[in-house]
């Protein structure tokens, strides 16, 4: 049999079912955004608009920095957002001194995976939100493995062809081929502040001569899997899903305490900040 | 032609027909009266050409097949009366209300913004169309004249200004409502249409009829002029509906919602205003009888009825009437339309109305109070904050990201899970807490705060932030003890959806200890 008899063959096989199986289909460019954090928008080239992004890692491994940096960014801008809370462990004080814009969001408060999972579904079918985040991190990952993997395919399905910014926070990567692009993240080191000012405001506050302050938390990023074409002058590379991770696709990143931005200043004047507040006490 | 006038034939029955459109083309024959003296007392002309009477009893108006009986509703009639005005002010705003079924215009210098006369008769006819009505409606010099070739006239009249009397002269006497004792007397007369009673000498009819005499004389010959009783807008948009049987499930009462919501938008469209807020009356089939009511507040005004009948599906899903319902009424707050213009160079955001759909069926899947945007509270008290109603802003915050570093995140506990800590030396040196254990690697704290002494919930806590190493799971110790509150190894604990895997045996905490409670609890984990 010749190559354009077997070729005519596949085609009436395939006909009703593939329209065009022989004819080479590009691979759709997706818009991305940045997620505010300069080491995975250099590794990932940024969050996809249209697609899904799931970012897993264990506890502490800076999963809702990341989220609070996306959202962070994107309600700046004037976007709507919303939040789908697998089990309610979302914190307004920390994404509010992390830079959200808290009346630009959506809070959904859900008990179980069954709500949270309903809610995202419901939030994409409305539309307009720029970025939508179903948030399972403190669900145990045995449960999220029982998902059918049709849910997360409709969740694809919903948002491909939307400007909207799909993350799922996770501690295991579940949705396959559905994920644009899988984010896996795992705990750095933290960082302590141990050495107290010589200033009388402090030898006050710190009395024990091992005080510290925890400024911030390292975080170890890399790329498991992205389905997005590259953009041009984009510095990153694509890995098919499964494949092992080049060198270049790992990077670190660390996120501040609030008190960790002034990490350089003597701690009496720390405490002398925004003096009369209500942030002082977070200030500390 | 400066007056335009519409006229509701049949008003009682279109009333009834307008809140049932089923009924429209069939004989109706409206009762009413005390139980069980039921009489008819309006019905429309299929009802008449098939035997019915007014003062008809029920009993025997009920023999006539292919009649529909109905019990007349005074509610039904103010409402639609009320949409008839608000007709007349989607058109002019000097307007009379001449009577329950009619409307009188003022329509002079209207002509530069909805065109010729008949353009505007055709506007009013179909305006009255959308609420439900047949109207007749004609235009005149005066509004007398144009009062009288409403009731008169079937469809749209146009009477030219000197052609009042000849186009009047073919009416009966009737259409201008002369009093029982002068019509029979004009009857006795052989005066039956207007004409013959525009012949007879103005100066004999007064010396017998009086000055009612010389005042139907001058409504014959369309020649009475006088300025309009004008009528105070009023902003009231109610509408109601009266049951024979209780209904007590969703769906049929979704129907008569929408039926209801139709008109109630209609009316808001004619007037140029929109809803911002929906209240829900119901009369419960209960003894001794009691009402039940919900007020549906919307975010953005609306006028859309299918938007509007699911929002209040929504509701009523969430939180159904006790009892079976009799009577329907809903009310809505007028105020203006939303205007959608947005910024250019702000992003596009959801649609308001179907966002507000959205949020209420995420609304009635997790409960009320669990959607919304989270707002701090004024307090110091630690995790404070509320969740208010999610309204975007359509303007670009000024807010600096620093893009170098973001903001740690923090996940809360809730609600906070007991923990046992070992101190040494004032500070912990061994947690556990949901099944985990570890080894204090570093400390931050106690950070004091406290607050609200004066109320009924006090509190004071000493907040640590702790990096902790976990043990590895197969070498948990066994018979470590730790400290307050006092706990044994061998106490169950709770599993919870937190851990700490064998990859990553390390984690940063804040924990806290309750001075009221006097025990350590974990606040969350910076992730």
């Amino acid at each position: 049999m010749t190559l354009t008899a077997l070729r005519s063959k596949l085609e009436s096989a395939l006909a009703g079912r593939v329209p065009a199986p022989f004819t080479y289909r590009d691979r759709k460019v997706m818009e991305t955004v940045s997620a505010g954090i300069p080491t995975v928008d250099s590794l990932a080239g940024g969050l996809p608009r249209g697609g899904l992004t799931e970012i897993c890692g264990p506890p502490c491994s800076g999963r809702t920095s990341l989220l609070f940096s996306a959202l962070a960014l994107r309600t700046g801008e004037a976007e709507a957002c919303a939040l789908v809370d697998g089990r309610d462990g979302f914190d307004p004080h920390a994404a509010e001194a992390a830079g959200v814009e808290l009346k630009q969001l959506l809070w959904v408060r859900c008990r179980n995976i069954d709500q949270a999972l309903r809610a995202t579904d419901l939030l994409l079918q409305g539309g307009g939100f720029g970025l939508i985040a179903l948030d399972l991190s403190d669900i145990p990952p045995e449960t999220i493995r029982h998902v059918p993997l049709n849910v997360w395919f409709r969740f694809r399905r919903a948002v491909e062809d939307s400007p909207t910014v799909l993350m799922l926070l996770e501690q295991e990567s579940n949705a396959k081929t559905c994920a644009s692009l899988v984010l896996r993240l795992d705990a750095g080191r933290a960082r302590w502040s141990m050495t107290p000012a010589p200033d009388i405001h402090a030898t006050r506050l710190f009395r024990h001569p091992a005080a510290c302050l925890l400024d911030g938390i390292e975080a170890r990023a890399e790329v498991l899997s992205s389905r997005m074409q590259p953009a041009i002058g984009a510095v990153r590379t694509i890995a098919g899903p499964g494949a092992m991770a080049a060198p270049d696709q790992t990077g670190m990143f660390a996120s501040k305490t609030l008190w960790g931005y002034f990490s350089g200043v003597p701690i009496g004047l720390k405490g002398e900040f925004k003096s009369g507040s209500k942030d002082e006490s977070k200030v500390r | 032609m400066a007056f335009a006038s519409i006229h509701v034939p049949d008003f009682p029955v279109q009333a009834a027909v307008r809140v049932e459109p089923t009924l429209r083309g069939r004989a109706i024959a409206l009762v009413d009266g005390i139980p069980p003296l039921w009489n008819v007392v309006a019905a429309n002309q299929a009802a008449l050409r098939a035997g019915i009477t007014l003062g008809m009893a029920k009993p025997q108006a009920e023999q006539f097949s292919g009649v529909t009986i109905r019990q007349r509703s005074r509610g039904q009639e103010e409402a639609t009366h009320t949409a008839l005005l608000d007709l007349g002010w989607s058109v002019s705003p000097r307007i009379e209300d001449t009577a329950p079924d009619t409307v009188t215009l003022d329509l002079a210098g209207l002509h530069s913004l909805f065109g010729s006369e008949e353009e505007i008769a055709r506007q009013l006819t179909q305006g009255a169309s959308r609420l439900g009505l047949t109207a007749q409606v004609a235009l005149a010099s005066n509004p007398d004249a144009a009062t009288h070739a409403a009731r008169g006239f079937p469809g749209i009249t146009l009477i030219p200004p000197g052609e009042e009397s000849q186009r009047l002269g073919c009416l009966p006497v009737g259409v201008l409502s002369p009093a029982a004792e002068v019509l029979e007397t004009l009857e006795r007369w052989g005066v039956r249409t207007c004409q013959a009673l525009a012949a007879l000498p103005v100066v004999d009819l007064s010396e017998r009829l009086g000055q009612e005499g010389v005042r139907l004389h001058e409504f014959a010959r369309g020649a009475r002029s006088r300025s309009l009783m004008l009528a105070e807008p009023a902003l009231d948009f109610m509408e109601e509906m009266e049951l024979k049987q209780g209904v007590a499930e969703l769906e049929p009462l979704a129907f008569l919602l929408g039926r209801l919501l139709d008109q109630l938008c209609a009316r808001l469209a004619a007037r140029s205003l929109a809803a911002s807020a929906i209240r829900t009356r119901f009369r419960l089939e209960t003894s001794p009888p009691s009402t039940y009511e919900k007020v549906l507040s919307l975010p953005v005004p609306m006028r859309d009825s299918k938007m509007l009948l699911k929002l209040l599906r929504l509701q009523l899903q969430a939180g159904p009437p006790p009892a079976p319902i009799l009577k329907l009424v809903l009310t809505a707050d007028p105020t203006r339309p939303r205007v959608t213009r947005g910024g250019l160079f702000l992003p596009r955001g959801p649609d308001p109305e179907k966002l507000e759909l959205t949020i209420a069926r995420l609304a009635n899947l997790v409960g009320d109070g669990n959607i919304g945007s989270p707002e701090l509270a004024d307090t110091h008290r630690p995790g404070e904050f509320r969740v208010r109603r999610f309204l975007p802003p359509r303007a670009a915050a000024n807010r600096q990201k620093n893009e170098t570093s973001p903001g740690a995140g923090f996940r809360m506990f809730r609600p906070a899970p007991q923990a046992n800590v070992v101190l040494c030396d004032g500070r912990p040196a061994r947690v556990s807490f949901r099944g985990l254990r570890g080894d204090v690697a570093a400390a931050s704290g106690p950070w004091r705060t406290s607050g609200d002494w004066w109320r009924e919930e006090p509190w004071q806590q000493d907040e640590w932030d702790l990096e902790i190493h976990f043990d590895v799971p197969s070498k948990t110790s066994s018979g470590a003890s730790f400290g307050r509150p006092k706990q044994t190894s061998n106490a169950p604990f709770y599993e919870g959806p937190h851990r700490a895997p064998a990859s990553s045996p390390h984690g940063l905490y804040r924990f806290y200890y309750d001075e009221r409670l006097q025990g350590w609890f974990v606040r969350g984990a910076y992730d």
